[in-house]
């Protein structure tokens, strides 16, 4: 027995059991003396989790645009991220011009809604014509075609928008409704951190109640089952597809909309980075997978903000932040090799397209 | 694989013809050790830049590349010929200046160059422009690295002030404004890295305390964990002499962490711009930022920022317009010198002779001052001020020394 068992050991896995074990241990001794150095107190670890929660859910909203579409067409959206980017750039004159016009200050709340609409909006027309332009002529070609155009749209539109809007940083209006702190439970947050996190936990509930308790969410669960099958059940197939871009569109605008009240600058090339951290995150939680995509998003915002602080400045490594990156991304091979289809795995059809 | 290796054999041995029947009878022999530039009568005299013109940092080329080109419209013409200005982006990091230097290397009509805008573009691009036997005088590279004996090109020089001054002057406005604990933070670049080394190492021959000094990326945005490191460390000012895009994220973010409520910040020249003004936000009154003296420049400064105010219609940008002007100056001073005419009208312009002239540039007047090339390349005379911004409105931007001026010196 035990020797059949070594006998399927290979050199391979030795090896990364022991690379695990390392990353483990650093994980482990690095958290334990950062939480004993007494450097930080509760408050400061209170505010990293805020942090990374808030930027997780920013990261998860543009995650379930890229889980959706792949779900329904198997292929990766890569003019996702630039549907994100415009959202708030879009948005973001309507701002200043409620800003200019004195709307702002008399009606601040209901100027943010518009904002946010607006935000919505943009970026679903954006999604459903990049998905009318350059997906739908190649639904029948092969897989590799619409992720060309996807990288193609992608560029297109960001140059469009710093050809029309310029190269430079907007600055996003500053509002004071948005200011100041409140007591949650006990818990002094910052207004603007609680009004992110409650609207994405809001519109992930919403959309989850879409695609699993409406006849729309069966339809497009159907589409992403079988296509075929699904047209000859009377599914209007392309209009479920459009349908979804517009979905994962709002989802992103609504994102790009947090993202812009909280940080406060819109530029043509905020799309890229995100976009590439929520990609990872979708494929992290699953891709494919709606409560996957949310998963990953946040642990991915969690990890990046109190990984450096929890795993490395214990060790005594200067100035841990810079390797934040590093951090998340390899927990996330780590991840990867051990749920190859991520953290809630990928719910995919038997029948594949 | 034969087959290619004839092809090709084929091919060097018709260029190397060609190359041999070029021009029948050379009336003007090239002894240059690093070769001549020929420019035919009436054909300009192509200078260029190498700047980041574009993306989120292009307040700092763009600046500098308009300081070139009001230089060339005072210049008019250089020994008879018209002088154009031709260019790459390099996108203020090292990937992007090695590209625009490749590309610039291999236009061999290109005389000298004025760039790089940030240094890390330097430390990739400097060589690959030396070997090619081009000179270049950046107007905004001021890391020590550059310059330094062990470490600096043949064909590099700069009229930017080198950070050694510019660290120190902010350390010791920091320690006189009675800032005992600081912390500073860089995003990897050769600039920021040295630059607050620099002033950490003042600051604590000074007396002071540097209690952590912190590192970003340049594309980060949520700078909020950073910030928490710090706050736990309990400083009374921050330092990051970083760029627009991520100088901008932590100065509208640094207030939002408990602990930093009331914290100084300052910064440096590289954000030194309107640009980083509207990127930051309402938090950026108060903010201190260090640059080169404008109050301390020559008479020719008011004249030059007349004529920047009828061809642009605005202020100038950031801090480096005035070095570009002068280092564009230099240049064409040093072309003056060792061009030689031959018989036809055509003009020579050795590599290594017009590499000398800039090197031996001494007590030129320049808009920044008296500039002196040393060996390896430093030809400022460095003056440095402290300004505050006072309005976080960008349409105020106006720096010097008036009440009115936003920002406005506070020291020396």
């Amino acid at each position: 027995m035990t020797k059949s068992w070594l006998k399927r050991v290979s050199a391979t896995d030795v090896v990364m059991w022991v690379v695990s074990l390392i990353i483990a241990g650093i994980v482990i001794y690095g958290s334990i003396s950062s939480l004993q150095s007494g450097k930080y107190d509760g408050n400061t670890w209170k505010d990293l989790i805020v942090y990374g929660l808030t930027q997780g859910s920013i990261y998860a909203l543009i995650a379930l645009g890229y889980t959706l579409v792949y779900g329904i067409l198997r292929m990766i959206n890569f003019a996702h991220s630039e549907i994100y980017m415009s959202g708030p750039f879009a948005s973001y004159f309507l701002a200043s011009a409620l800003l200019t016009s004195g709307f702002m200050d008399k009606q601040p709340w209901l100027s943010l809604i518009l904002v946010a609409l607006f935000a919505m909006f943009s970026s679903m027309v954006i999604a459903v014509s990049v998905e009318r332009i350059a997906y739908r002529p190649l639904r029948k070609a092969p897989r590799l075609a619409p992720l060309i155009t996807a990288i193609g749209a992608s560029f297109f539109i960001q140059y469009v928008f710093k050809g029309l809007f310029g190269a430079g940083v907007k600055n996003y209006p500053e509002l004071d409704v948005l200011k100041g702190q409140v007591n949650i439970f006990g818990l002094e947050m910052y207004r603007i951190h609680v009004i992110v996190l409650i609207s994405a936990v809001g519109l992930m509930a919403l959309l989850y109640t879409l695609v699993m308790k409406t006849k729309l969410g069966k339809a497009m669960r159907a589409v992403s089952e079988d296509k075929d099958s699904a047209a000859l059940m009377g599914i209007n197939v392309d209009q479920i597809i459009s349908t979804t871009f517009a979905i994962g569109g709002v989802l992103a605008g609504a994102a790009g909309f947090l993202y812009a009240i909280m940080f406060r600058q819109v530029s043509w090339y905020m799309g890229f980075i995100p976009g590439l951290k929520a990609f990872t995150a979708a494929v992290l939680g699953g891709i494919g997978n709606i409560p996957g995509a949310m998963l990953g998003g946040l642990f991915l915002g969690l990890i990046e903000s109190i990984g450096p602080t929890l795993f490395l400045a214990g060790l005594g490594i200067p100035a841990p932040n810079q390797l934040k990156d590093v951090i998340a991304f390899t927990l996330l091979v780590f991840i990867l090799i051990f749920r190859p289809t991520g953290i809630l795995g990928e719910r995919l059809a038997t029948k594949k397209a | 694989m034969k087959r290619l290796f004839v092809v090709l054999s084929l091919l060097v041995a018709a260029s190397m013809l060609l190359a041999a029947c070029g021009p029948s009878t050379p009336p003007f022999e090239c002894k240059d050790a690093l070769g001549c530039v020929d420019i035919a009568p009436g054909a300009p005299i192509r200078v260029a830049y190498a700047m980041v013109v574009e993306g989120p940092d292009a307040s700092l080329g763009i600046d500098s590349k308009r300081g070139v080109e009001i230089a060339i419209d005072d210049k008019k013409e250089l020994l008879g010929h018209s002088i154009e200005l031709v260019g790459e982006n390099t996108g203020c990091n090292a990937e992007g200046g090695q590209a625009a230097a490749t590309k610039l290397a291999a236009d061999k009509s290109i005389v000298a160059i004025v760039g790089t805008s940030c240094s890390s573009e330097a430390r990739a691009g400097a060589p690959i422009l030396s070997d090619a036997g081009l000179t270049l005088v950046s107007a905004s590279n001021t890391a020590p690295d550059l310059t330094d004996p062990a470490k600096h090109v043949a064909g590099y020089a700069r009229t930017a002030h080198n950070d050694k001054v510019q660290g120190a002057v902010a350390a010791e406005f920091a320690y006189a404004s009675g800032v005992r604990k600081a912390a500073t933070i860089h995003d990897g670049s050769l600039y920021a890295d040295q630059l607050q080394q620099v002033f950490a190492n003042r600051f604590k021959e000074l007396g002071g305390e540097i209690v952590y000094q912190a590192a970003i990326a340049p594309t980060d945005t949520d700078m909020r964990p950073v910030l928490t490191e710090i706050a736990a460390a309990g400083p009374e000012m921050i330092y990051y002499p970083i760029f627009v895009a991520a100088g901008g994220f932590v100065t509208a973010q640094v207030r939002e962490v408990s602990g930093l409520e009331n914290v100084k910040t300052m910064g440096a020249d590289g954000i030194f711009s309107p640009d980083f003004i509207k990127a930051a936000g309402e938090n950026v009154k108060g903010m201190y930022l260090s640059s080169p003296d404008f109050s301390a420049f020559g008479a020719g400064y008011t004249d030059f920022l007349k004529k920047h105010e009828t061809k642009y219609g605005e202020k100038p940008l950031s801090a480096f317009h005035a070095h570009a002007y002068d280092a564009a100056s230099i240049i064409f001073a040093a072309i003056e010198k060792v061009a030689v005419k031959d018989a036809d009208g055509t003009l020579h312009i050795g590599r290594q002779a017009l590499r000398d002239a800039i090197f031996a540039t001494k007590e030129f007047s320049g808009l920044t001052g008296k500039l002196t090339c040393s060996a390896t390349g430093d030809c400022a005379d460095p003056k440095i001020a402290v300004y505050e911004v006072v309005n976080p409105d960008p349409a105020t931007w106006n720096p010097g020394a008036a009440a009115d001026s936003n920002p406005k010196k506070v020291y020396p």
